[in-house]
């Protein structure tokens, strides 16, 4: 009973994380069951690691050891489909975040084998309902806990008007990018938007200084809004500068949904990824370079 | 593996001859038919047209 419940719970557990996650899950049906498998894999490690060491089967454990080992392909093979999905990308994810889906992707099946190894002591010890409550409570937790922080955490996020100096695009004081062909600059004057990123603080202007976040932030306002380029108009490709004086960042990108507030709400809920995360102001010489 | 070459000027495009050495130059007749010409190049490169601001432009794959 202590394993069937579990290997149930754990399985129902990565069903819900993959379906919470919109943006890191591409959604293909094929996939989903790739994913419930190894879920199902974890979850039955994870359900028969207590019991087996009250039955004083001690080699049952190493078992778990197998499983990391097997996890850690997932990571490769999320890596491997996303990179070579890149190409064909209107606007590529980034390696950074791919990085981060792919850990992440590993990390849940660890996280299925926690939950399934607390429901199956729970149930082993107390019975079934107070099984099922301790995996709902450990998937709360999990979710609170893993819950990475958004650009919303770390910056302002607000419209700004853009302007062609010449061939030269800036917003306010952001240099974008040079556009020779006066066709062009007129289609973004017709539908451009433009976006500025005030950092709140020191780690946060080194999170928006790392280009794979930059990226990253990219990718999601245009896959939400949707993005007014072909393969051959790279021109419309948006862009994230930053300005190297205060660190403040432009964004410019010409959506086909027109709406300013999407897409300050889209660029707000992008996560911010682990590998851009610094820390500059925990250090001495950080926090005295920063007054 | 597939090779793709990128930040490389592809071509540019002028009025005025003898201006540009080194990369492949289209030369036009008046401002208008640069434009064109410009705008010809970068969709087919699939790369960006700059402006060099002294009546070059510049076609370059990013």
């Amino acid at each position: 009973m202590a394993i069937a419940s579990g290997v149930v719970l754990g399985t129902l557990a990565r069903y819900w994380m993959m379906r919470r996650d919109f943006r890191q899950y591409p959604s293909y049906p094929h996939a989903v069951v790739n994913h419930l498998a190894l879920g199902f894999v974890a979850a039955t490690l994870g359900a028969v690691a207590v019991p087996a060491i009250v039955a004083k089967e001690y080699t049952a454990v190493t078992f778990l050891a197998l499983a990391s080992t097997q996890f850690r392909e997932v990571r490769s093979m999320e890596r491997e489909m996303l990179g070579s999905l890149e190409k064909s990308e209107m606007v590529p994810r980034g390696n950074d975040f791919i990085e981060g889906i792919a850990r992440t992707f590993e990390a849940r099946n660890y996280l299925v084998m926690f939950i399934a190894l607390v429901t199956s002591a729970v149930t082993f010890r107390f019975g079934v309902l107070f099984g099922v409550l301790s995996a709902i409570v450990t998937a709360f937790a999990i979710k609170r806990l893993m819950k990475g922080k958004i650009i919303k955490d770390i910056a302002n996020v607000r419209s700004a008007e853009f302007r062609f100096e010449g061939p030269n695009l800036f917003i306010e004081d952001v240099h974008i990018m040079n556009l020779g062909l006066p066709e062009i600059r007129e289609i973004y004057y017709k539908r451009a938007k433009a976006l500025i990123l005030e950092p709140f603080d020191d780690n946060a202007r080194e999170i928006l200084a790392n280009a794979g976040q930059r990226q990253a932030i990219a990718h999601d306002a245009a896959l939400m809004l949707g993005i007014h380029r072909d393969v051959d108009t790279p021109e419309f490709t948006p862009l994230l500068r930053r300005n190297t004086e205060t660190g403040r960042i432009g964004m410019i990108i010409v959506p086909i949904e027109p709406d300013e507030k999407c897409l300050v709400e889209a660029v707000k809920n992008v996560p911010v990824l682990e590998s851009a995360q610094s820390n500059p102001l925990a250090s001495g010489a950080g926090r005295c370079a920063s007054d | 593996m597939q090779i793709t070459i990128t930040k490389m000027i592809m071509a540019a495009v002028t009025c005025e001859e003898r201006k540009i050495h080194g990369v492949p130059v289209f030369y036009a007749r008046d401002e208008e038919e640069q434009e064109r010409m410009a705008v010809m190049l970068s969709r087919v490169m699939e790369a960006v047209a700059h402006d060099m601001g002294n009546g070059v432009y510049i076609i370059v794959k990013h």
